[in-house]
């Protein structure tokens, strides 16, 4: 039981940094946009995270910086795609290679450098409940942030006029267009708001899942994210489940080295990009589920007054 | 106010001269860099565009480093062009690397050259077979290649580290986590006395002069190219949706198995975890550079192996961390894709737009679109 109750607050903490990851990309598209350089905006954030709050002291700082620097690379890549057409694929693609290169290359003068005492969290009384106490209550503050955000996006994108301007702007960016929406800026701030959110996870996987900076410690979670935008049908409730099931099979692989299962550690690692591809088949399978779900213009261009 | 005007037909000239101007662009910025990092900027340049060249060994190196490049790319260059996104050669190339291996490591003392034939075959079929699982998924279940193609790359860099930490790891190598170094009869024939650069190059370009054929001489080029630019189009013509996805990532697959059987039993001879040198994903951004064209890929590939080289330098030389080489990679196909924005449109003024030009403007589009 023990074992259990830490395996589920592990379980929370590695589903925070998909969930906050996947729920920025459900806002971006939302919007028609995809952005596959998710991953080079996380590796960017983290070590961004990670030097502002090595040199500052302040967490909070970090997770600024880390935000920060994922909206000005979102920025970078809204730019390119929304006012001078580029492909959405490849552009997201060579942010994803640029933030590879210069995260590794920013992080150069930071491998070997620790950051202050980490912060212990915990709510009072609660904590305190045996077994289920320390797993659900003394997780960092950004876990309880992330169940918010869920509901706050669910809120807003199904009961206020801006979500549904925004909704409008992905299914029909043309139809938006002509009500007098200005599209292009409307899609410019949910790629902005999604580059932050990431940026957010990011600098939480440096700062507070394996407080340390390691060339390329993404591991592939931006993608990951990026599939579970699909799996989840573009919805913030199936997002934050989706994430907890993936945060599971990551931490699952850790318990059962623990127990000490006779496979080898490679196989258990493999886990979560398996577990990836063995859901994206089961859901993509059905081709009219997704598509009925699918923000109608998502990897298109618009082009206004053409 | 500047504003983008498109151009009733993408520009000819603007296709060639993009890559150049991103180009120019990009070592502006790393000029900026080196005088940021207090490094001097002409020192740096110079090792970065001179230095590769100087010499007979200096461009041996160059060769060997393109290589892979190249072959990578010319099969990512097929698979763009029909709207099929492999982004996960780098899986493909290792798991090439593996198949080599495991049938380099049957040699015993007395096996012929020969073996480098089965070698090479291994390996094009492993990159074959790994990019196989992505076209299977996409076409039973239509689960995104993109994603499938990435997943691949983390499993099957784990699965490499689970051969050389595991079975495959040598005995006698003082437990470190490598295989036995292959054996003088499986090693791919080198070009030159005491240069490392190897019958791989060669190889590479008689491939660019075969995917060349492929593309634009064949009617199967020809049917890929449709399908990329217009589905539509390829659906009505009766085109093969299907076959088209099958060839595209079957081919791009074994060209990057290729590549990494090519460096496994060439420059590395023995398997580590560091086989993986991100050569697959850096192709993409050769294919890119490349126009999406095998001759233009032999260009971006030595550039990007410039860049490769470069960094290594500036590393001994400048103390400037080799990660640079990643930035410069990353920034050169940013600002290609932003300079490509000129191959379609062309900039103009607002104000000056009449309304008449305007009409002129949609009547030569319409007419463009139907001709």
């Amino acid at each position: 039981m023990e074992a259990l109750a830490l395996l589920l607050g592990a379980t929370l903490n590695a589903g925070t940094v998909i969930a906050i990851a996947a729920l920025g990309l459900l806002i971006n598209e939302r919007s028609g946009i995809v952005n596959l350089g998710a991953e080079g905006m996380m590796l960017v954030a983290a070590i961004a995270g990670f030097a502002t709050s090595v040199n500052t002291g302040s967490d909070w700082l970090g997770f600024a910086a880390g935000a920060g620097a994922g909206a000005a690379m979102a920025f970078a890549f809204g730019v390119l795609v929304i006012w001078l057409n580029t492909n959405q694929y490849a552009t997201g693609l060579a942010l994803s290679l640029f933030g590879v290169g210069f995260s590794a290359f920013a992080g150069v003068p930071y491998t070997q450098q620790k950051l202050s005492e980490r912060p212990q969290f915990a709510i009072p009384y609660l904590s305190d409940v045996p077994l289920l106490g320390p797993a659900l209550f003394k997780q960092h503050p950004l876990v309880y942030f992330t169940v918010l955000l869920t509901l706050a996006l669910m809120w807003f994108l199904y009961r206020s006029r801006a979500g549904l301007v925004l909704r409008a702007v992905g299914e029909s960016p043309s139809s938006a267009h002509a009500l007098g929406y200005p599209v292009r800026q409307i899609r410019l701030a949910a790629v902005m708001a999604g580059g932050a959110l990431c940026g957010l996870a990011g600098a939480y996987i440096s700062l507070v899942y394996t407080p340390l900076w390691v060339e390329g410690m993404i591991a592939g979670k931006g993608w990951i994210a990026l599939a579970l935008t699909t799996f989840a049908t573009w919805r913030p409730a199936r997002v934050l489940a989706g994430a907890y099931l993936f945060g599971g099979v990551t931490m699952l692989q850790f318990h059962l080295q623990g127990q000490g299962v006779q496979v080898p550690s490679q196989f258990l690692t493999m886990l979560p990009y398996l577990a990836t591809i063995v859901v994206l088949v089961l859901i993509s399978r059905n081709a009219n589920f997704i598509r009925a779900n699918m923000p109608a213009s998502i990897g298109k261009p618009f082009f206004p007054g053409s | 106010m500047l504003k983008l005007e498109a151009r009733p037909q993408p520009s000819r000239v603007m296709s060639i001269a993009s890559p150049v101007l991103a180009l120019i662009i990009t070592i502006v910025i790393g000029t900026v860099l080196f005088a940021a990092l207090g490094k001097d900027p002409l020192g740096g340049m110079y090792l970065l565009f001179v230095e590769p060249v100087r010499t007979p060994y200096a461009l041996s190196e160059l060769a060997l480093k393109a290589t892979p490049l190249l072959l990578i790319a010319l099969g990512l260059s097929m698979c763009f062009r029909s709207n099929v996104w492999n982004i996960g050669a780098e899986g493909q190339f290792i798991i090439g690397a593996i198949c080599a291996g495991g049938v380099a490591m049957q040699a015993g003392p007395d096996t012929g050259r020969w073996i480098v034939v089965p070698v090479l075959l291994a390996a094009v079929l492993g990159g074959m077979l790994w990019a196989a699982i992505a076209a299977l998924l996409r076409d039973r279940f239509n689960a995104s290649e993109i994603l499938v193609t990435l997943m691949l790359v983390y499993v099957a860099d784990m699965f490499l580290s689970y051969l050389v930490y595991g079975p495959w790891k040598d005995p006698a190598g003082y437990n470190f986590p490598q295989t036995i170094s292959f054996l003088p009869s499986t090693q791919t024939p080198r070009l030159f006395m005491g240069l490392r650069v190897d019958v791989g190059a060669l190889i590479a370009l008689v491939l660019v002069g075969a995917f060349w054929l492929l593309i634009f001489r064949t009617y199967a080029g020809f049917q890929l190219q449709v399908g990329g630019l217009a589905p539509a189009a390829a659906r009505y013509a009766g085109f093969s949706s299907r076959r088209m996805l099958w060839t595209a990532l079957l081919m791009s697959g074994a060209m990057a198995g290729l590549a990494g059987g090519l460096e496994a039993a060439g420059p590395l001879g023995q398997l580590t975890p560091t086989v993986p040198a991100g050569y697959g994903f850096a192709a993409i951004i050769v294919a890119f550079v490349g126009r999406l064209h095998p001759v233009g890929a032999i260009f971006s590939a030595v550039l990007m192996s410039m860049f490769y080289i470069g960094g290594e330098l500036a590393q001994s030389r400048l103390g400037v961390p080799k990660a640079l080489t990643g930035v410069f990679q990353g920034l050169l196909l940013f600002t290609l894709l932003a300079c490509d924005t000129l191959v379609h449109y062309r900039l103009g003024w607002r104000h000056a737009r009449t309304r008449a030009s305007h009409a002129i403007g949609t009547v030569a589009v319409v007419k463009s679109k139907e001709a």
